[in-house]
């Protein structure tokens, strides 16, 4: 049945387009007619947050390496790295009750269902259907969403639920005496299997202990902006070498490659 | 060439329905395709009917990612009940009949409602309804236009 919709999808894929074509005109308008002076003034505010991200970068790499080197000493599993797929929202969902994106990039592209999907700032949720050339994505704060997460400051586990409402995240099951306070940032666990790990997702902004009740009534502010983001990034996106890699067998054991495996992580995490 | 206009006025109706709209004004959306629906059954009951509204809810289902076959299901009922009242719609005034196309616009939302209730997502509020509202406003004046479309390219 998904194959049967995915493929009468691409049908309506013009429809959509043609949907999204106003906003495109106008912010094509935008950029054609701007004015010069705001043109260099955003020029340069973009080439000083380039030098502040890349001079942040410089650590990282030295950070991942010394991260690298940890977990060596702990036996411990290596970080994957994440690849990304820009995407352009071109669609909402017009109804009240479900909160859905649609996206420019499908299965050519290699979106896959379940793919998780972030902006600049935080978590907005995962790839639900996909057809030849679009995508559904399906939002954290939709009420038939649930994330796994954990307090960033102490690793308490937690699942928050969406509410229905853009702005609010419910913890679940999260007992009376636990360690969360309002302000502490929670990222996705990687539990589950779902979404990989480390991603911010959203804020305490409430919590409520309700005595003669087992558990504290805790909600969240999502941080990536989920009615504002023009592009997002699609995680890990199966590229054609990826599925190559899949139907290889992969020989993980001598020395020499692991190190070079090692170099090529910290390649690719500088480049990101 | 009929049926080339037809098609055409469901496709802008199709447009209507998937413009992006702030999330206030969400709730009063106007149900674009249903309206439209209504309008071609009453007046080419012999062209467009029960199968019409079902190829056009599919669409709606395609275009929204909803459940598939969730408007097809209800644009054919609500094609078949515009076929049983043609004849009494046709000679209602403007508003009488604008109030009765609410009524099935209303049903079409009731259908919804349960629907989604089954698969897990449910109002809260009556405010469902409020589409029904705003297409009952409408009506008077998309059926002028609709008429005068129908009457230019003299489509029977």
């Amino acid at each position: 049945m998904d194959q049967v919709r995915s493929f009468l999808t691409v049908a309506v894929t013009p429809l959509q387009w043609a949907v999204d074509l106003p906003t495109r005109l106008w912010s094509w308008g935008a950029t054609t007619f701007a004015d010069r002076n705001d043109l260099l003034e955003e020029n340069a505010i973009l080439k000083e947050q380039t030098l502040q991200l890349s001079s942040k970068n410089q650590r990282m790499a030295y950070l991942i390496a010394e991260n690298l080197r940890l977990r060596e000493l702990l036996n411990g599993q290596k970080p994957s790295n994440d690849n990304f797929l820009l995407g352009e929202v071109i669609g909402l969902d017009a109804d009240a009750f479900t909160h859905l994106l649609l996206l420019n990039r499908g299965r050519n592209d290699g979106v896959y269902e379940g793919q998780a999907v972030v902006d600049s700032l935080g978590l907005m949720g995962q790839v639900i259907s996909v057809s030849a050339f679009t995508s559904r994505v399906l939002l954290i704060a939709d009420t038939a969403h649930a994330v796994p997460v954990l307090v960033n400051r102490n690793g308490f586990r937690a699942v928050a639920i969406g509410s229905g409402d853009l702005d609010l995240l419910q913890l679940t099951h999260v007992p009376d005496t636990a360690d969360v306070k309002e302000g502490d940032l929670l990222v996705t666990s990687g539990l589950g299997g779902r979404f990989p790990k480390g991603y911010p997702v959203a804020e305490v902004n409430q919590v409520k202990h309700e005595p003669g009740k087992p558990f504290a009534r805790v909600t969240a502010k999502p941080l990536a902006q989920l009615n504002r983001s023009r592009y997002v990034l699609m995680l890990n996106p199966k590229s054609l070498a990826d599925i190559q890699l899949e139907s290889l067998p992969i020989d993980s054991g001598t020395a020499p490659e692991l190190a070079d495996e090692k170099q090529d992580n910290l390649k690719s995490g500088v480049q990101q | 060439m009929p049926s080339l206009i037809i098609s055409l006025s469901f496709l802008f109706a199709l447009l209507l329905s998937a413009m992006p709209l702030p999330d206030r004004l969400l709730w009063f959306q106007p149900e674009w395709v249903s309206m439209v629906l209504i309008y071609w059954c009453i007046a080419l009951p012999n062209r467009v009917g029960v199968f019409s509204g079902f190829f056009v809810g599919l669409c709606v289902d395609l275009l929204e990612g909803a459940l598939l076959g969730q408007n097809a299901l209800i644009s054919a009922v609500l094609a078949a009940l515009s076929l049983q009242l043609y004849q009494r719609l046709r000679n209602y005034g403007a508003w009488q009949q604008a109030m009765m196309v609410g009524v099935l616009i209303g049903i079409s939302l009731m259908i919804a409602q349960w629907i989604q209730n089954l698969t897990g997502v449910a109002a809260d509020t009556i405010a469902f309804m409020l589409p029904a509202l705003t297409s009952t406003i409408l009506w008077p004046w998309l059926f002028i236009a609709m008429r005068t479309i129908r009457r230019r390219f003299q489509i029977r």
